[in-house]
């Protein structure tokens, strides 16, 4: 809009050099703590820094990013601060996905090598935006906001429901079925960071054209319409880039709490902010707060690991309960 | 009488089952400033929305002789500007943002304001007086100051037709006289400016004064119109006292 102002700037540039530096220290901590690459030349250590500790602390900074940008985008959109990736039913369908392939894979030889070859995290995806798609089919389309959001909450419920039921049946898939549940960055491999970090290029560029659309529909559905902008057009296309930014955030690491809703209150805690740089801003914030959160999980009780969905729940929940008693009536209470 | 730039010819509006607006017809010209009055509930919002092309019904719109759907969303944007009441505001913007957006519409996709864009916001605010605060969120402001940011994000479309909800909400006196002026200058400079008035002096300072009740128009006419007058006080149901004080003429309740 008007500037990406030199506030911004400078807060861009803090938050990449904070990126690269959490970067550089998760690869410094391994599944015992602090070990820092030796200088000498061994092998194991270069193939554990390069096959898991980079891909893990990478792959947790775009996941971070990809929730951000999409609680950045759902907030936007919805003109809601409390709404949150999660909104559409995306985790819901998530978890029936990765419930039902679980399900399957002690059902039938076929069923196996069927789920085996969707995998856990095409099952997700899949779940995530199917759940999408079906509120937008109980919505009738993107039209109403509303309506939108209460379609999300029923394919929420239902679906959530239906992965309650199958874990039911068989409880042996109760234990994955919960570390699904917490969030996970311990198995992300380079494939999964090419694919979130190309889901992330996407969605930015998509998110960032829209972004002046964005600032004119917070000044409300009429005046914005009066600015000319396409309204079908707009929520269509950022809804298909909230569906895609949570499902490949999901299908890699599990349905992570709170990174999505609290980064872009970080951002906008800084001042006034266009959707802009909100959207800019609120990807490398939240990349860096999973980022911290999933070396946190490493290291607090090493050589054992928590779940980081926990430390990010912990982490993004006294950090709105602060915001909340710093501003007072903040936290949009004067919408 | 100058040429009209809107022409809206309404055979009826529902919304849901119900229907607010019935058949009616309203083409604000050039060069006038026409003000809607009546009471509480005779669709004048509606009325200006369907003016806006904000909510469907059924009849024509047309601006300046071509019909409605048939401009570009964006080439129309730059005709018609719209402020609203009560409609959500921008929290996390800052003024300057906000003003910034009535520039939408002449900017292309993704590129950065131009002098133009920035010359045009500062005039606009400038005009409603609200530069002084540019760079605070609109969150930080009073009712009255939001009010004239508000309006300066409408003015700074620099469009030829205006359509104002209720804009005088919050403002106190010295700034309606100032929002007076303003319309007054655009009027000057060509432009047909409608808003919906609760105020019924100021409404009675317009050129033409469209009088509303029960979903259609009552009237139309000039304020020193006796016709206007008899209109009014039916729509208020007789309780009004017009006078004439120093050339201007008031409506109090009596």
């Amino acid at each position: 809009m008007s500037s990406f102002s030199a506030r911004h700037r400078l807060w861009l540039l803090a938050l990449l050099i904070g990126s690269a530096a959490l970067l550089a220290l998760g690869l410094a901590i391994g599944s015992t703590g602090w070990s820092p690459m030796q200088n000498d030349g061994d092998p194991v250590m270069r193939q554990i820094l390069w096959d898991i500790r980079a891909p893990r602390s990478l792959g947790a900074w775009l996941a971070g990013a990809l929730l951000a940008l999409a609680g950045a985008v759902a907030q936007g959109l919805f003109r809601n601060p409390l709404a949150d990736p999660y909104l559409l039913g995306c985790s819901a369908g998530a978890s029936l996905g990765v419930a039902a392939l679980l399900f399957m894979m002690g059902f039938s030889p076929a069923a196996t090598a069927l789920a085996l070859r969707i995998g856990m995290t095409g099952a997700a995806f899949a779940g995530a935006v199917g759940a999408v798609l079906l509120t937008l089919l109980l919505a009738r389309g993107v039209e109403q906001s509303l309506r939108l959001l209460l379609a999300g909450v029923v394919v929420g419920v239902v679906l959530g429901s239906g992965s309650a039921l199958l874990t039911l049946m068989n409880p042996d898939i109760l234990r994955a079925m919960q570390a699904f549940m917490l969030g996970s960055t311990g198995f992300v491999g380079w494939s999964a960071v090419s694919i979130m970090a190309v889901c992330l290029g996407a969605c930015l560029l998509v998110g960032l054209g829209c972004s002046r659309s964005l600032d004119a529909l917070s000044l409300g559905e009429a005046t914005a319409a009066s600015l000319g902008v396409r309204l079908a057009l707009v929520r269509l296309a950022l809804i298909g880039t909230l569906a895609l930014a949570t499902g490949a955030a999901v299908a890699q690491c599990g349905l992570i709490a709170f990174v999505g809703l609290v980064a872009p209150h970080l951002v906008r805690s800084w001042g006034p902010v266009t959707h802009q740089s909100l959207l800019l801003l609120s990807p490398l914030a939240g990349g860096m707060l999973l980022l911290s959160a999933d070396i946190a999980a490493r290291w607090v009780i090493a050589p054992q690991e928590l779940p980081v969905g926990i430390i990010t729940a912990l982490l993004g929940g006294s950090y709105l309960l602060w915001l909340m008693h710093r501003r007072g009536s903040g936290l949009g209470g004067a919408r | 009488m100058s040429p009209c730039l809107l022409s809206l010819e309404m055979r009826s509006l529902r919304l849901g089952r119900s229907t607010i607006l019935h058949a009616l017809q309203l083409a604000p010209a050039a060069c006038a400033w026409t003000a809607v009055v009546g009471p509480n509930g005779a669709g004048k919002s509606t009325m200006l929305r369907a003016l806006a092309g904000l909510l469907p019904f059924e009849g024509t719109l047309s601006l300046q002789g071509r019909a409605w759907s048939q401009w570009q969303a964006r080439e129309r944007a730059r005709a018609v500007a719209w402020l609203g009441q009560n409609e959500a505001s921008a929290d996390e913007l800052s003024a300057l943002d906000v003003v910034m957006l009535g520039r939408l519409p002449h900017q292309p996709w993704l590129a950065p304001a131009s002098v133009e864009d920035y010359s045009a916001v500062e005039q606009a605010m400038r005009e409603t007086q609200s530069w002084d605060w540019r760079e605070r969120p609109l969150s930080s402001l009073s009712g009255g100051e939001r009010q004239r940011v508000l309006l300066a994000r409408a003015l700074a479309v620099q469009s030829g037709v205006l359509l104002m909800d209720e804009p005088l909400a919050h403002l106190d006196p010295p700034h309606q006289s100032d929002w007076v002026q303003i319309v007054r200058r655009r009027v000057a400079a060509g432009a047909a400016v409608v808003s919906v008035l609760h105020e019924l002096n100021i409404a009675l300072q317009a050129d033409t004064v469209v009088v509303m009740d029960g979903g259609r128009i009552v009237h139309q006419g000039a304020p020193q119109d006796p016709a206007t007058h008899t209109a009014l006080q039916q729509v208020f149901q007789q309780r009004l006292l017009i006078l004439q004080v120093q050339g201007r003429w008031l409506a109090l309740n009596s």
